[in-house]
């Protein structure tokens, strides 16, 4: 990590008016990544994740407004650019894979189409460098005899297949940043392995920055250099993923780590669920927003939204009564026993 | 494909033979018959039975239905009985007509509803999408026979910018090799018969195109909101695809295949004949035809004009159904 971040969030609000009334998604989220690195962020459903990542690229719902914050990319603010800016970034500069496949695509057009459509965007290119580039994308993400299947409509493609096309599109033009919401959520097992190395061969050759975004602890251990764990809109722990997942510190990050089922743990072994709801997000936190489905509550918990706090080196948590460092360890021996 | 056409065409004939018995006996039902509408009411029992003789009328029904299902299939379909010219020719005739109107509404219909509905999804909850929602809803409601009167009577009688009846001025004399009266007109090389032809077919076109204009724009508004939340048009976006481009390829290519269906069913509708706008235009199309036929118990036009009808509905739904396979390649037809 040396040098100028390649994108640098700071304290992203985004905010969407619904008939119920406003819903505060993102609540001052702040990151970084540098070229050829990979960061996860993960969360439940309705943390703010994909909002978060679809507000850095513009394409936020109609009922939605980005209402502070700053999105450093090449010495711009993206969040100030206009659409025609974006444009020029979004599918160039920064690429989007998503999570479902099936639905992603368009699917009147040709696989080849749709690759195509990338290239002609921001490159103007014919048809016929187009079709080449397209052929020559797919192959790269694994799709036997890729010029043939070109002419195929997404329906004649398998969901791994889909989501490799989808890979294809997203590199189609090179970009210096991949964000990858969920992209092998609705994938088969075996499928996913397949993508999350494709994935990351496919990164690590180009240095490309890769923003991976899951609910699957798993995926990120695998992946991810650094991890955020988001939870309401906010980042609760941040730092190294060996850092993490070897020290959790915050409730939230203890309580993910404790409801993934274990191979190595005891058969009589039970799951801890992280009891009750994720917060209704309709009012601004005004208290840590995990507080009510805290085992670690303090008193302060209900009085303040607790500060990110480094605890140690390059690992910060936000809250008033971290975990003790080797709590994780000691539950999972005490589990494994 | 041509395996699904052939198939498509072989069911019409099981179609068409059973609206053909309905028809036969349906117009056998109604009190009167030809004799009465040719003869006048004092017309003596011997020349009744002498027309009734004449047209084959007094023999048993199923003798009748067998000699004219004979006829038919040798597409003989009898002469008319007011007019007693073939009822094949004055179909000829007439249906060009009703295909020149039908046309001319739906282009209307689409050439308004289609942006309407799509712009109105654009700006959902907007004024232009209220406006749109109150516009349909009069397009539905509103009588086409009221429609039809209140503009001929503010363009034609008040303003007197659109002739009244008609499809051409009578002053105006061009062959009409195909009987598509704007077609001739082009053929004859003559601008005036088609300056005069098109504005014939102004007023009844607005008319009748009301009701489909009100469907196709809510059609429309419904299938783009649907369209415009779908995963891949979030996909295009992200791809720095302009706009214009989402809009076109991603949006409406989509959005098309429920209009398609809509567009396709109403010009069904719009072939079969528009009585009230015809009346109220004097238009001579199948839509007069039919109802003059009525009223003088015309059986061979009645029975000819009906199947012809059941026809088209039939060749035209399948063309939408053909489109689909064009606009949708999840569809094989099979």
């Amino acid at each position: 990590m040396t040098g100028e971040p390649l994108l640098s969030v700071e304290d992203l609000h985004v905010r969407f008016g619904t008939e119920r009334g406003l819903v505060y998604a993102v609540n001052g989220v702040s990151f970084e990544i540098s070229a050829g690195e990979t960061l996860g962020i993960v969360g439940e459903s309705g943390c703010g994740k994909s909002v978060t990542s679809l507000a850095i690229l513009g394409i936020l719902s109609r009922n939605a407004r980005v209402t502070n914050g700053r999105a450093m990319f090449a010495g711009r603010d993206l969040l100030t650019l206009n659409d025609e800016q974006l444009r020029s970034i979004r599918g160039r500069e920064i690429a989007m894979i998503f999570q479902d496949p099936m639905t992603s695509l368009n699917p009147v057009l040709t696989i080849g189409r749709q690759i195509r459509e990338a290239l002609e965007t921001h490159f103007g290119m014919d048809r016929g460098q187009a079709d080449l580039r397209s052929t020559e994308l797919l192959d790269q993400v694994g799709i036997p005899s890729a010029k043939l299947r070109l002419k195929d409509y997404p329906h004649q493609f398998s969901g791994g297949m889909r989501q490799r096309a989808m890979i294809a599109i997203a590199l189609a033009c090179e970009p210096k940043l991949l964000i990858a919401d969920e992209p092998t959520t609705a994938l088969d097992v075996t499928i996913q392995a397949q993508i999350l190395q494709l994935l990351r061969d496919l990164v690590s050759e180009r240095d490309t920055a890769l923003i991976l975004i899951t609910h699957d602890l798993g995926v990120v251990a695998g992946m991810c250099e650094r991890v955020n764990v988001m939870y309401a809109g906010m980042f609760m722990e941040t730092g190294s993923a060996d850092a993490l997942f070897a020290r959790p510190r915050h409730p939230y990050t203890l309580g993910l780590l404790q409801s993934v089922p274990r191979l190595d743990a005891g058969r009589r072994q039970q799951l801890q669920p992280i009891p009750g709801a994720p917060r209704n997000m309709l009012s601004p936190p005004a208290e840590c927003p995990f507080a009510p489905r805290c085992r670690f509550e303090v008193e302060e918990s209900r009085q303040a939204v607790p500060p990110l706090e480094e605890l140690e080196s390059g690992h910060h948590v936000r809250c008033f009564n971290p975990v003790p460092a080797e709590e994780w360890q000691r539950t999972r021996v005490g589990g494994a026993a | 494909m041509l395996r699904f056409v052939v198939r498509r065409l072989l069911l019409l004939i099981p179609v068409l033979i059973g609206l053909s018995i309905l028809v036969f006996l349906w117009i056998r039902a109604l009190p009167g018959s030809p004799a009465t509408t040719l003869l006048g009411e004092r017309a003596t029992p011997e020349a009744i039975a002498a027309i009734n003789e004449q047209y084959g009328l007094n023999k048993p029904l199923h003798v009748q239905y067998f000699a004219y299902v004979e006829n038919v299939a040798q597409f003989d379909f009898g002469d008319s009985v007011t007019s007693r010219r073939p009822v094949i020719d004055e179909f000829g005739q007439r249906f060009p007509a009703t295909i020149e109107l039908a046309f001319a509404a739906m282009l209307f219909s689409m050439l308004i509803g289609l942006p309407l509905g799509f712009f109105a999804a654009k700006r959902y909850g907007g004024v232009l999408d209220q406006l749109s929602l109150v516009a349909s809803l009069l397009g539905i409601s509103v009588p086409i026979f009221v429609l039809a009167i209140i503009l001929k009577f503010v363009f034609a009688v008040k303003l007197g910018l659109l002739p009244t009846v008609g499809r051409i001025s009578v002053l105006i004399n061009i062959d009409h090799p195909t009987n598509f009266y704007v077609l001739d007109a082009l053929l004859a090389g003559d601008l005036e018969a088609f300056w005069d032809t098109l504005k014939h077919l102004i007023l009844p076109a607005i008319a009748l195109g009301s009701i489909p204009l009100a469907i196709v724009a809510r059609i429309t508004r419904a299938a783009v909101l649907d369209v415009q939340n779908e995963d891949y048009v979030r996909t295009a976006r992200a791809k720095g695809v302009a706009p214009r481009t989402v809009d076109t390829r991603h949006i409406l290519r989509n959005a098309m295949l429920p209009i398609a269906t809509i567009i396709g069913l109403q010009t069904g509708l719009l072939l079969s004949g528009a009585v009230l706008t015809e009346t109220v235009f004097a238009y001579p199309g199948i839509g007069t035809w039919l109802v003059e036929a009525i009223k003088a118990r015309n059986y061979p036009v009645l029975q000819g004009g009906i199947l012809f009808i059941a026809l088209v509905f039939v060749l035209v739904n399948l063309l939408v159904d053909l489109s689909y396979a064009l606009l949708n390649p999840r569809i094989r037809l099979s």
